[in-house]
This record gives C-alpha cells, sequence and structure tokens, in this order.
C-alpha cells in the first residue's frame, strides 16, 4: 500500500480528477495549500507596502492505494496536471503502514480499494 | 404695554391685508405656491439621484457575489472607477452632447455648463446630477458582463467613451428636449420615461460587445462546447445588491418626473409591482426548467422587471406593468440560458439578459400599453412602430461601436489579460492584492 501526495496547479484539479477517473481511481481527498517551489511566490503589495514572501496557491492531492494502482495513478496526475511550465508541481510517494475503514473494521487492501 | 403694541400692530396688518389683498395678497400666494413647487421638485430630483447613485453599490455586490472570490477587487475597482471616470467625462463633455443644442445629431453647448452662473442655486445643478447618476448607470452595467478576464486599463478607457460619447449622442436623440436639446428619436414620439433604452439597452448591448469580444473565461466551455457552471462566490452578497438597485430604482423611475406630486407614488406602484412580478415568474420558469427555485436567476429575475417597467412607468396601468415585469421574468432566465447554450456568450452575471434584452422588451411594451396610444388601447401599430425604431437604433448604435471600441482595445493596449494571471485572479495580477486576504479561498477553476 502506498499513500501518494501530489501538489498541483489548482486549476488542473479537474484535469487530474478526469484523468484519475479514466484511469478508474475514484477516491481522492483534496486540500487547499500554499506553497512555493522553483516559481518563489507572487509579487503583492498592500495600500502601498510591500509584502514580502508571498506563498502560491495549490493544491494537495492524497490517494491512498494497492500497488497495482501505483503507476496509473501517477500516470493520471502527470497527464491531468503537466503544462511543462515551471510550477506544475511534484508527487511523492510514501509507504503506507495500515488503513482501517472505520464504518466495518476492514483493515490493509480491502479497506482501501 | 407690549401687549397693546402687538395688538396694535396686529390689527393694522389686518387692516391693511384686507385692504389690498385684492391687489397683491393673491399674486403672493401664488408666487409661494409656485416657489414652494419648484423647490419640492428639487428636493425630490436630488433625492432620487442620491438613490440613483447608491445603486453603484447595488452593481458592485450583484457583480462581486456573482463571481469569483479571486477577481473581487477588480469588481469592486471598476464600479468605483467608471462611476468616477464617468462623473468627469459627462461633466466635461458628455452633458453638453446631450442636452446642449442639437445640431441634429448631437448636442453642442452646456460644456461644463458653461453659460450658467456657477455659484447660482438654479435647478440646473440638480438636473446635472440626476443625469450624471443615470449615464454612471449605463456604464456600469458592462463590468459584469465582462468580468473576471479584462484588463482594468482596457475597461477604464471604456468607462471614459461611453460616458463622454456613446450613451451621451444617443441620450441626445431621446431626452435631449429635456433641456435645450431636441432629437429625431422623440420628435417621432418615442416613449422611454426612465431609461430602458437609453440607459439599460445602451449598457446592455455594450455589454454584449465586450463578452463577444473578449470570448468566455478559460473553462467556461468543455473541450466539446457543452457549457460549465463557475458559480459565484457569495449569493448573499448578490441578494444585497439587488436589493440596493430595487431600493435604488425607487429614484430611478419615480425621480424621472422630476416633479413632486401625486405621480411618484403611482410610479413606484408600477415599479415595484414589476419587480415583484419578474421575481415570481423567473421563480417560476428556473424551477420548471432548472428543477430548483434557482436563486442567482431570481434575482435576475427582479432585474429584468425593474428594467423592462423603466420605459413605460409613468404611462401604463399598475395591472398592465404586472403583466411586463411577469414577460420580462420569464424573458431573462430563457436568454441567459440561450446566451450560455446556444450563443456561447460567456456573460457571468446576465447583464446583456437583464438590461439589453428586457430593455428591449420594456420599451416595445410601451408600444402596446400605453394608455394614451398604445396597441392595447387603440393607438394602432404607430407608437409600436417608433418604440421598435427605438430599439433597434440602440442595438446598431451600442452593439456597433462597441464591438469597433472593443476591438480597437484589443489591437492596442489588449482587452484580455494574461491566462496565468486569469487563472490566479485579477485581484493579484491587476491590483496586487487580494479581497479575502486571511481566507483560504479554492482557486481550482
Amino acid at each position: 500500500m502506498k499513500l501518494i501526495i501530489a501538489y498541483i496547479q489548482p486549476e488542473k484539479l479537474n484535469a487530474v480528477k478526469q484523468a484519475l477517473y479514466e484511469r478508474e481511481i475514484y477516491k481522492i481527498s483534496v486540500t487547499n495549500a500554499l506553497g512555493c517551489g522553483q516559481q518563489r511566490g507572487y509579487h503583492e503589495t498592500y495600500r502601498g507596502v510591500e509584502i514580502e514572501v508571498n506563498l502560491l496557491k495549490k493544491v494537495r492531492i492524497e490517494i491512498a492505494v494497492n500497488e497495482a494502482f501505483v503507476q496509473p495513478t501517477i500516470e493520471g496526475i502527470i497527464a491531468g496536471a503537466r503544462t511543462g511550465n515551471i510550477g506544475d508541481g511534484k508527487i511523492f510517494i510514501l509507504d503506507l503502514v495500515e488503513c482501517i475503514r472505520i464504518r466495518t473494521g476492514e483493515t490493509g487492501s480491502e479497506a482501501i480499494g | 404695554m407690549k401687549t397693546i403694541r402687538l395688538n396694535l400692530a396686529f390689527f393694522v396688518t389686518l387692516f391693511f391685508l384686507f385692504i389690498v389683498k385684492d391687489a397683491w395678497a393673491t399674486d403672493a400666494v401664488a408666487d409661494a405656491a409656485e416657489k414652494l413647487q419648484s423647490n419640492m421638485n428639487i428636493v425630490w430630483t436630488a433625492v432620487a439621484a442620491f438613490l440613483v447613485f447608491f445603486m453603484q453599490a447595488g452593481f458592485a455586490m450583484v457583480e462581486g457575489g456573482f463571481t469569483r472570490a479571486k477577481n473581487t477587487v477588480n469588481i469592486m475597482m471598476k464600479n468605483l472607477m467608471d462611476f468616477s471616470f464617468g462623473s468627469l467625462a459627462f461633466f466635461f463633455i458628455g452633458f453638453g452632447l446631450m442636452f446642449g443644442k442639437s445640431n441634429g445629431l448631437f448636442g453642442t453647448e452646456h460644456f461644463m455648463l458653461s453659460g450658467y452662473d456657477a455659484m447660482s442655486s438654479d435647478w440646473i445643478w440638480t438636473f446635472l446630477i440626476f443625469q450624471t447618476v443615470f449615464a454612471a448607470t449605463s456604464a456600469t452595467i458592462v463590468s459584469g458582463a465582462m468580468a473576471e478576464r479584462t484588463k482594468f486599463s482596457a475597461y477604464l478607457v471604456y468607462s471614459i467613451v461611453i460616458s463622454a460619447f456613446i450613451y451621451p449622442i444617443f441620450g441626445s436623440w431621446a431626452w435631449g428636449g429635456l433641456l435645450d436639446g431636441g432629437g429625431w428619436l422623440e420628435k417621432l414620439g418615442f416613449v422611454d420615461f426612465a431609461g430602458s433604452t437609453v440607459v439599460h439597452s445602451i449598457g446592455g448591448w455594450l455589454a454584449l460587445a465586450g463578452a463577444v469580444t473578449l470570448g468566455p473565461r478559460i473553462g467556461k466551455y468543455g473541450p466539446d462546447g457543452s457549457p460549465r457552471a463557475i458559480p459565484g462566490h457569495n449569493i448573499a452578497l448578490a441578494a444585497l445588491g439587488v436589493f440596493i438597485l430595487w431600493f435604488g430604482w425607487f429614484g430611478f423611475n419615480p425621480g424621472s418626473t422630476t416633479f413632486a406630486d401625486g405621480s411618484i407614488g403611482r410610479i413606484a406602484v408600477t415599479t415595484n409591482l414589476a419587480a415583484a412580478a419578474g421575481a415570481v415568474t423567473a421563480l417560476i420558469t428556473s424551477w420548471t426548467i432548472l428543477k430548483k427555485p434557482d436563486a442567482s436567476m431570481t434575482l435576475n429575475g427582479v432585474l429584468a422587471g425593474l428594467v423592462a417597467i423603466t420605459a413605460g412607468c409613468a404611462s401604463v396601468t399598475p395591472v398592465a406593468s404586472v403583466l411586463i415585469g411577469a414577460v420580462a421574468g420569464i424573458l431573462v432566465v430563457l436568454s441567459v440560458l440561450f446566451l450560455d447554450r446556444t450563443l456561447k456568450v460567456d456573460d457571468p452575471v446576465g447583464a446583456v439578459s437583464v438590461h439589453a434584452v428586457c430593455g428591449a422588451f420594456g420599451t416595445l411594451s410601451v408600444g402596446l400599453f400605453n394608455t394614451e396610444n398604445g396597441l392595447f388601447y387603440g393607438g394602432g401599430f404607430r407608437l409600436l412602430g417608433v418604440q421598435a425604431l427605438g430599439v433597434l437604433t440602440a442595438f446598431i448604435w451600442a452593439f456597433g461601436l462597441g464591438i469597433a471600441l472593443f476591438r480597437l482595445l484589443k489591437k492596442t493596449i489588449g482587452l484580455r489579460t494574461s491566462a496565468e494571471e486569469e487563472l490566479q485572479g485579477l485581484d493579484i495580477g491587476e491590483h496586487g492584492m487580494e479581497a479575502y486576504s486571511g481566507f483560504q479561498i479554492f482557486i481550482t477553476q
């Protein structure tokens, strides 16, 4: 089991969701995130005073999958989010120790699927 | 001692009044009555102008509410600045073109109100402020249709051009006779009491020209051309805006009498009935077609009724005003869907449907319901024909000039922001700040 975390451009969320749906990956958590990588934020001023560090609005996606779905998930995220420009985002993959479905008490692969 | 003296003075006065009352007392009373009436006219018209001014806040809230949180600063700035630039442009150029002695096409005097004593308390100042807020209403309609993708600088240029030229020249054809002008439309008998065509359709057709020239917002249409919803971020603000506009309309329509008498109340009644009927029929139409009582469509329905009754509010019966408002409420929903689904013109707030379409309908409805010479009152087709001519002229004038103006802006300073800026939000790109700093805003579409 893996936990896949990706940071993408907010406006690409719809495209990523669609690309994942096409690959039969339907379970997804999305949160608002602020951050900056190579884009280094943006410029903002308020009443004439500059605001120095501005974190960009990003979207954080979390998907827990069984091994067989790791590759399709990565492909789906890339297919939806890639423009070729700086700021497209990153994907992190973590080993997932356990997963429990609260309603039934199922654990492991069954609970994820 | 004092009492006696006062009594004496009283009797002497009474005596003289009695003697000379036939000579001057009647005149004095008539003079006083006339002065009172003229001052009451000024007070009423000025109060009405202030109500119409407040409609700017209504427009700002409606447009802000119906669009996304990432563009709210931009919407507020557009509404603030089209009124500010518009007031100046109308004072320096527009007013003269609209109300000066006409050369046949436009007025040629009264620029900056030259010729009037600048320090007098003449009626002209009340007339100027009343006409200024009307011009600004026309200008601000366009902001909503072009929301979320227009370059701020290009919008400023547009707002000067409409208030200085496009609105006043058309206005001189229909309303020039209110002062020293006298246009060809009003000479034909064109009836547009408070501006369904002169104010609302002119703004609405320019809004259409702007939306067409810009193209839809990114993500508004799928690859197969199917429309996608881009929900507004604050329906409470939009509703507040509509209530403010409704309130302001009690200055817009009843104020256009510029005369203090009972017709103020009668016109307030026709105005209110049409707005209410528009809300009800828009509710029913959206409930039938969209399966839910859609709030944004019902809010548009109120405005549709108000815009439609604006032309005929003084010359149709209350029952007719209900009918006019009711038809407008249906029309506005169908028009929004037609623009969105068939023409694929992206108008985020429904400005074209509310102001252009319902303005045209309202103007035509005067040709039917005018109690003096409307079709339904045995007046034949003549008035309806004149109304249609006015509606058509407004379309050609505003839409034609609008397309030319916006294309010119596109070629010169650019009309649309970059895709990157549009996605991030115009607030940061154009103004370098956010409307809701400290809040989490999703910008996923």
